[in-house]
């Protein structure tokens, strides 16, 4: 994607011949706007049936957050319900009950909203960062490469997990906005790398330099001609780093490092496995149900990723076709962080 | 221009420098500073303020009323003769528990990734080979499955079939105590056993995303000149897939195992809690649940430089394959 007919003509100087010649009024840039960044994306979007799937299985994760928010199911609490039910038994409790009497139904929905809060921030945190760090130090090369470089090899040093749980107890974080920065505090650094790599040959081509002739500031071409290009490979890495939060947040809570105000599902894990539910066979849906949340979540965003990157594709997206020919781009894109 | 082994070699000492440093300053900002709750029960308990001291010296050797350039001093350089304190909770010098401990964090990391590598290079490739094949289709599908199942959750569910309901694993520990000669085959047989679900927790849920790297690798490969020129030459089918495509393929993967390397030696906090392996990550929340900074601390020192090493390792040898690496001076392969 390089300049699209909706790119505004940088503030004083005016380079793009066309958009001076033909004045648009408001409601055509408007109509423009809405049908090059919201309806062919969402068209193409919608063609792939990964996304569709990822799209409705993160919609319904919307909806339990809502859900949770507005109120419109039970809060789990003690005795709230007969013990130990197992999966659909009564329909009341659909995911069951703990030997507590606690709706894990309730326990989930409750839950939801804070984790996708978290979700949210540890991808755009890890994300954001590597994208400013890895452009920065790509386009401008020299001291300033080596020292963010240096940097990121250094945070890349330090294993995730372990530098997170002592973060962890150091700040004691609940806001979940908080945690979800934490949680990829250092996640950032291997992206950073690779999204430099890729700006290392970006910044050689032609549009680009011609763009630097025409005196176009450093900000401009970062924004304008190379941010776009990274797109597709930002996009499916920011469904890595979310679902990285999430098996990471789990984990923790899990462990019980996190400090915790609300039965989140690591929780709830975590509550399951002390209470037996190892051996207890009565008990293992006790387990089975938070594991569902996690995978499911997961699975969406990841389905999501792997279609989104043909919205950013700008060669599949002039097609606007459903039929378009798979483009195995966004396939090779080697995953920069963990797995956990 | 300096020889790159130099600059990798001195790059390693630099870093875990620096590691070094960020552990002293981590202790310092642990909560309510670094020894105060321990200073505090001492001294209700009656030992003398000067004993306190001494005693809180020795655990980490931090002196809690030295200056904070003597204090960073003296603990880079006890660090350095691998004194890295002695564990509250368990009284032993922490070097000796993890010394034991090492090791088995150490098997489990390098098996199950090796293992994982292997499987997903292999299906990878296979998919690769058969592009838009059913097999290829129902390949990816599970490798979009397994991408999204954290490996404790597996992790939990094998334990719960294999070891409680089944009985065929045991649930805990890295072999079985009883037998006393560390050669024998019965011992070497128990660590397998006792290893083969943290194992295959841990390598299980990782094929898939590797798979899905080699096989969008080796298609792009698969595409370049150079293997239709190979094909014309008339190579064999095994000499191109192994020497042409395979090698080529397998190269990108490479920056990411550096860094899963990283996570998957920090993962195993979660996965050795939950086998109750006592390994680096076991003890390190020891050290968390039992207020034991010395072992604590200590075990994420060592968890880093494990992990500095590694990467170390994989580097130098990483060059050897590429030779592009060697020969120009940086990382950067593109």
């Amino acid at each position: 994607m390089k300049h699209t007919e909706t790119d505004a003509p940088a503030d004083g100087f005016d380079w793009h011949a066309e958009s001076s010649d033909v004045e648009l009024t408001r409601g055509e840039r408007f109509w423009e706007f809405y049908e090059h960044r919201v309806y062919q994306p969402m068209l193409i979007a919608w063609s792939d049936l990964r996304t569709r799937i990822g799209l409705v299985v993160i919609a319904f994760y919307l909806l339990l957050a809502l859900i949770g928010e507005l109120g419109l199911w039970r809060a789990p609490s003690t005795s709230q319900a007969p013990r130990l039910l197992g999966m659909f038994e009564n329909m009341a409790y659909p995911l069951g009950t703990t030997s507590a009497g606690v709706d894990l139904t309730a326990a989930i929905i409750h839950s939801t909203s804070d984790i996708l809060l978290m979700v949210l921030a540890g991808g755009v945190w890890a994300t954001g960062v590597a994208l400013l760090v890895g452009v920065f130090a790509g386009y401008k090369g020299g001291m300033i490469d080596n020292i963010l470089m240096s940097v990121s090899d250094f945070f890349m040093a330090i294993p995730g997990l372990p530098l997170v749980i002592i973060l962890a107890i150091t700040f004691s974080p609940e806001n979940p906005i908080f945690v979800g920065v934490i949680l990829t505090i250092n996640y950032w650094a291997g992206l950073g790398r690779s999204l430099r790599s890729q700006v290392l040959t970006i910044r050689e081509d032609s549009y680009v330099e011609a763009s630097r002739t025409m005196g176009v500031s450093t900000w401009q071409i970062m924004v304008k001609d190379i941010i776009p290009n990274l797109m597709p490979y930002v996009t499916v890495n920011f469904v890595f780093a979310a679902r990285y939060t999430i098996f990471a947040s789990v984990g923790l809570y899990f462990l019980g490092v996190l400090p915790y105000s609300t039965q989140t599902w690591g929780v709830t894990l975590a509550r399951a496995q002390a209470n037996g539910a190892l051996f207890v066979p009565d008990a293992a849906h006790w387990l089975i149900a938070p594991m569902i949340a996690i995978v499911g979540l997961a699975l969406g965003l990841i389905l999501l990723g792997q279609g989104m990157d043909k919205v950013f594709n700008p060669r599949v997206r002039t097609r606007l076709a459903g039929e378009s020919e798979t483009t195995e781009e966004g396939e090779d894109d080697s995953i920069t962080g963990g797995t956990l | 221009m300096v020889n790159y082994y130099v600059r990798r070699t001195a790059r390693v000492f630099a870093t875990v420098f620096a590691v070094m440093s960020v552990t002293f300053g981590l202790i310092r900002l642990l909560p309510g500073g670094p020894y105060s709750q321990l200073r505090a029960q001492l001294l209700r308990s009656g030992v003398p303020a000067e004993q306190v001291n001494q005693q809180i010296e020795n655990l980490q050797n931090i002196r809690p009323d030295a200056p904070l350039w003597e204090q960073y001093i003296n603990y880079m350089v006890s660090v350095l003769q691998l004194n890295l304190g002695q564990s509250i909770s368990k009284g032993d010098p922490v070097v000796e528990i993890l010394a034991q401990a090492a090791p088995w964090t150490i098997f489990i990391v390098v098996v199950s990734t090796v293992l994982m590598f292997a499987f997903g290079i292999v299906l990878g490739a296979l998919q690769a080979y058969k592009e838009g094949s059913k097999f290829d289709g129902i390949v990816s599908t599970f490798s979009m499955a397994g991408m999204s199942i954290p490996f404790y959750v597996i992790a939990i569910l094998a334990l719960l079939v294999f070891s409680y309901r089944l009985g065929w694993f045991p649930p805990s520990g890295t072999a079985d105590s009883s037998i006393d000669n560390y050669w024998s085959l019965a011992f070497f047989v128990s660590v397998l056993k006792h290893a083969a679900l943290p194992v295959f927790a841990y390598t299980i849920t990782g094929i898939g995303s590797q798979a899905l790297a080699m096989r969008g690798n080796s298609i792009q490969v698969l595409g370049q000149d150079f293997v239709e020129v190979a094909r014309l030459r008339g190579l064999s089918d095994t000499r191109i897939s192994t020497r042409y495509v395979a090698r080529n393929a397998i190269l990108p993967m490479y920056t990411g195992f550096l860094l899963l390397l990283g996570f998957r030696l920090g993962g195993t906090i979660i996965l050795e809690y939950i086998f109750n392996y006592p390994g680096l990550g076991y003890y390190m929340l020891e050290g968390l649940n039992g207020n034991d900074y010395p072992l604590m601390m200590g075990t994420f020192l060592v968890i880093t430089v494990a992990l500095v090493v590694g990467v170390y390792i994989a580097d130098l040898t990483y060059s050897k394959i590429d030779p592009r690496i060697s020969a120009g001076d940086s990382r950067e392969a593109y």
